[in-house]
């Protein structure tokens, strides 16, 4: 039996030359220390984004992209198709779980200023990736055609319409007309089977390849100290499947006793429901927009808050260049207490989202 | 911004539209707005007024001449002033019942509602010299007066329980002719009121619905089936055809008011039918009677089929709650309810194999129910299970992966 797997994998190296990879990653050292827990979770987005592409091609061979069968293919899915619950939930519960994780591993990376100089690209793909895989779950909420998604897709592209200079036509490119219709699902449909998968394939490759070539970074204030390390195949590897058992564990709990929902056909004639509300990982924003006043000084204070959003990113994405003392490996409590600013921001307003009521 | 900017011009300019009839010279409004109380009342609130609004005027009404400055020279021998009470109908209906006249506004507006309120019991006590009975300005006010399709107007549907409960709910007002004050506050426990004001049904029943408006009168015991059939004509039809029909029509009997009630209409449930104290058949059928052996056997039949829906229905419930999607059965148990629904219907016909009939069609829905609830719990046992299982091999396989991390840590 051995013989026969050294055979095989002789053959396939004769052709493919894997026994450099394979050289590759066991003498890829990983670091090891007290913070180290925090690399991980980059492993664990990675595994989702996996699970991810798998029970979404599998939903595409029952979820039908139009207005009058949407709603019923989904139905169909939950009901009849043998395990469809499963794959459905996994596919739902993971994009919720997968975005959380990207958070905190984002937030892990900035405080640890893991960004600084020479992984300043690997912090702007990893900004784009959440970017791209908030789209994800913009597009993907409006796909079941359920009364929630459709009006919080309405609110959403109204937001994006209230936009200075190019919101009329951001949301007419979006909508693919004036209001959420058949063009809108179409296009939703399209972005996110097609385009964002191919941007996320590309940009999650990119990001990889620097985390490998660069490899892990070192917390600044271990920089002078001995630092353990461990080989990436298989100790490291090891450890971050033990975190993938345990996320899929609480897939599989969450699935079975909280299954996604179906919720109700979209009725465009209806009215729009109390409290509706997009994705929890927009409410900071859309909270942000209901809270401000509709006029600061000159201007409306929408636009205001959206401009303000996107400066901030703008702001977060250039993190590396901007903190000149971290890109010198100096301790840079500035920023510390910048991102400890924005994490408390979109925690408490996350919070009032679900706890005032009538907001 | 600009189009908020539009939409305010816009919306300003149409407030204002009234006032534009006031542009011309209208001594009557210029005197009475500085007036006092009542007698400003008429030129503040006339601006509302349907009148006002199809290009009427004071003088349309009350005569005189509103261009002429003073007081003496407007109020000219065409001045008619505020017509007394008791000629109020008939002041209105100079107009109202003019064909020609009211074709110029509203060609489908009728003109018969001086006719009509002339045979009602206002119009009738009104004509011996009862002044205090309802005429046109108690149910349409006077200067304010709105169309019935306005929400606030007094004769809009939702208003017109208490637009008629004003006097009628009223004691000491009522007191003279002996009649019951508790109309309004029967009627707002019944099931036509929830409908009304609970669902928003404008098609609900109100007063005017069963009493008529400007020819109110109370149904007597012969027509009050006519009335209700108005809404309930298939009830109607079967009960026509029961023997019920002829055996009310022989006591003198009103046929739908005898075991529904009038005011308090309550939801009809199985509680009505039956042999308890409860049940409406025990007031005519004597025990022993073959009508009390039919009407436990329709209750018995009737409960018996609500309750398997009932229990259906729990089951997908709690199913849905096991996370289990279940709408498909849930929908066919609402076809299921429907001919129960149509079964209770026939009960004013009194066949019981037609019951028997009805129900028989929901069966087999009812069965194929049963089956997709039970189903449905096993699945949701299913799910646990395979929880439990996958769960258990991911819990070794991690604790594997676990011991395995431990004895890398230790030194060779």
């Amino acid at each position: 039996m051995k013989k026969i797997g050294q055979n095989l994998f002789t053959y396939v190296d004769e052709r493919f030359k894997l026994q450099g990879l394979f050289d590759f990653a066991k003498h890829k050292k990983v670091p090891e220390h007290e913070d180290s827990f925090w690399y991980y979770f980059g492993g664990i987005a990675l595994f989702l984004s996996g699970i991810q592409v798998a029970t979404g091609i599998m939903l595409l061979l029952y979820y039908t992209p139009s207005i009058e069968a949407a709603h019923e293919s989904i139905q169909f899915i939950m009901s009849q198709v043998k395990f469809g619950w499963l794959i459905r939930s996994v596919h739902s519960w993971t994009a919720n779980i997968l975005i959380g994780i990207l958070f905190v591993h984002m937030f892990s990376t900035f405080f640890l200023k893991a960004y600084r100089k020479p992984r300043e690209l690997t912090w702007i793909t990893g900004f784009f990736l959440l970017i791209l895989f908030m789209a994800f779950g913009f597009s993907g909420y409006l796909l079941p055609w359920n009364e929630l998604s459709y009006f919080a897709t309405r609110v959403g592209t109204d937001i994006a319409g209230s936009l200075p200079f190019i919101g009329k036509w951001l949301k007419g490119f979006i909508l693919g007309g004036t209001s959420v219709s058949q063009a809108t699902l179409s296009r939703f449909f399209w972005f996110h089977v097609a385009l964002l998968p191919l941007a996320a394939f590309t940009v999650i490759v990119i990001h990889v390849l620097l985390v490998q070539i660069l490899g892990m970074s070192v917390p600044l204030r271990l920089k002078d100290k001995k630092v353990k390390e461990i080989s990436f195949f298989p100790d490291f590897i090891y450890k971050d499947a033990l975190g993938w058992t345990l996320i899929l564990v609480l897939v599989g709990v969450v699935c079975v006793f909280l299954p996604w929902e179906v919720g109700k056909k979209a009725d465009p004639f209806a009215a729009t429901p109390l409290g509706i509300k997009p994705e929890w990982y927009f409410t900071f924003m859309f909270t942000t927009l209901k809270l401000i006043p509709s006029h600061v000084l000159f201007i409306e204070g929408e636009q205001l808050a959206i401009l303000a959003f996107m400066a901030g990113g703008i702001f977060w994405m250039l993190a590396p260049f901007l903190d000149r003392k971290a890109a010198r490996e100096r301790p840079s409590p500035v920023f510390t207490w910048i991102g400890i600013i924005v994490l408390l921001y979109i925690v408490v307003m996350t919070v009032v989202t679900y706890t005032v009521p009538k907001l | 911004m600009t189009k908020k900017i539009f939409s305010i011009a816009v919306f300003s300019a149409l407030s204002l539209l009234p006032l534009a009839a006031f542009a011309q010279k209208n001594s009557c409004l210029d005197c009475h707005s500085g007036l006092e109380a009542e007698l400003k009342a008429p030129a503040m609130s006339f601006a509302q007024d349907i009148h006002q609004q199809f290009g009427l005027t004071c003088k349309d009404c009350h005569g005189g001449n509103p261009a002429q400055a003073s007081e003496d020279k407007a109020k000219d021998k065409t001045f008619k002033g505020a017509p007394k009470r008791t000629q109020i109908p008939e002041f209105c209906a100079s107009c109202h019942s003019d064909a020609a006249y009211m074709r110029t506004f509203n060609p489908r507006l009728r003109v018969d509602q001086f006719s009509q309120y002339e045979t009602s019991k206002h119009g009738q006590l009104l004509k011996k010299g009862d002044a205090k009975v309802a005429v046109c300005t108690d149910c349409h006010g006077v200067h304010g007066i709105q169309t019935a399709k306005f929400p606030k107007s007094a004769t809009f549907p939702w208003n017109i329980p208490q637009t008629c409960g004003r006097c009628h709910a009223d004691a000491d007002y009522m007191k003279p002719y002996g009649i019951s004050t508790d109309q309004l506050t029967k009627y707002k426990d019944s099931v036509h009121a929830h409908a009304l004001f609970e669902k928003k049904d404008m098609s609900a029943p109100t007063c005017n619905s069963c009493h008529g408006n400007h020819g109110a009168f109370p149904p007597e015991v012969k027509s009050i089936g006519s009335v209700c059939r108005q809404c309930h004509p298939s009830t109607g039809e079967l009960f026509a055809k029961s023997p019920h029909k002829k055996a009310f029509d022989d006591m003198g009997q009103s046929e739908c008011e005898a075991c529904h009630g009038n005011h308090k209409i309550e939801r009809p449930t199985t509680a009505m039918l039956g042999t308890t104290d409860k049940a409406v058949c025990v007031q005519c059928h004597d025990k022993g009677s073959k009508g009390y052996q039919a009407a436990g056997e329709l209750k018995t039949l009737l409960d018996g089929f609500d309750a398997r829906i009932q229990k259906e229905g729990a089951t997908l419930v709690l199913a849905e709650k096991k996370g289990v999607e279940v709408s498909e059965p849930a929908y066919r148990l609402q076809e299921v309810n429907t001919v129960l629904v149509s079964a209770k219907n026939l009960v004013h016909g009194l066949a019981l194999d037609e019951i028997r009939k009805k129900l028989a069609e929901g069966e087999q829905t009812l069965a194929d129910v049963g089956k997709a609830s039970a189903a449905a719990l096993d699945e949701a046992k299913f799910r646990r299970k395979g929880l439990i299982i996958a769960t258990f091999f991911l819990a070794l396989f991690g604790l594997a992966l676990f011991l395995k991390i431990r004895s890398m840590r230790k030194p060779a």
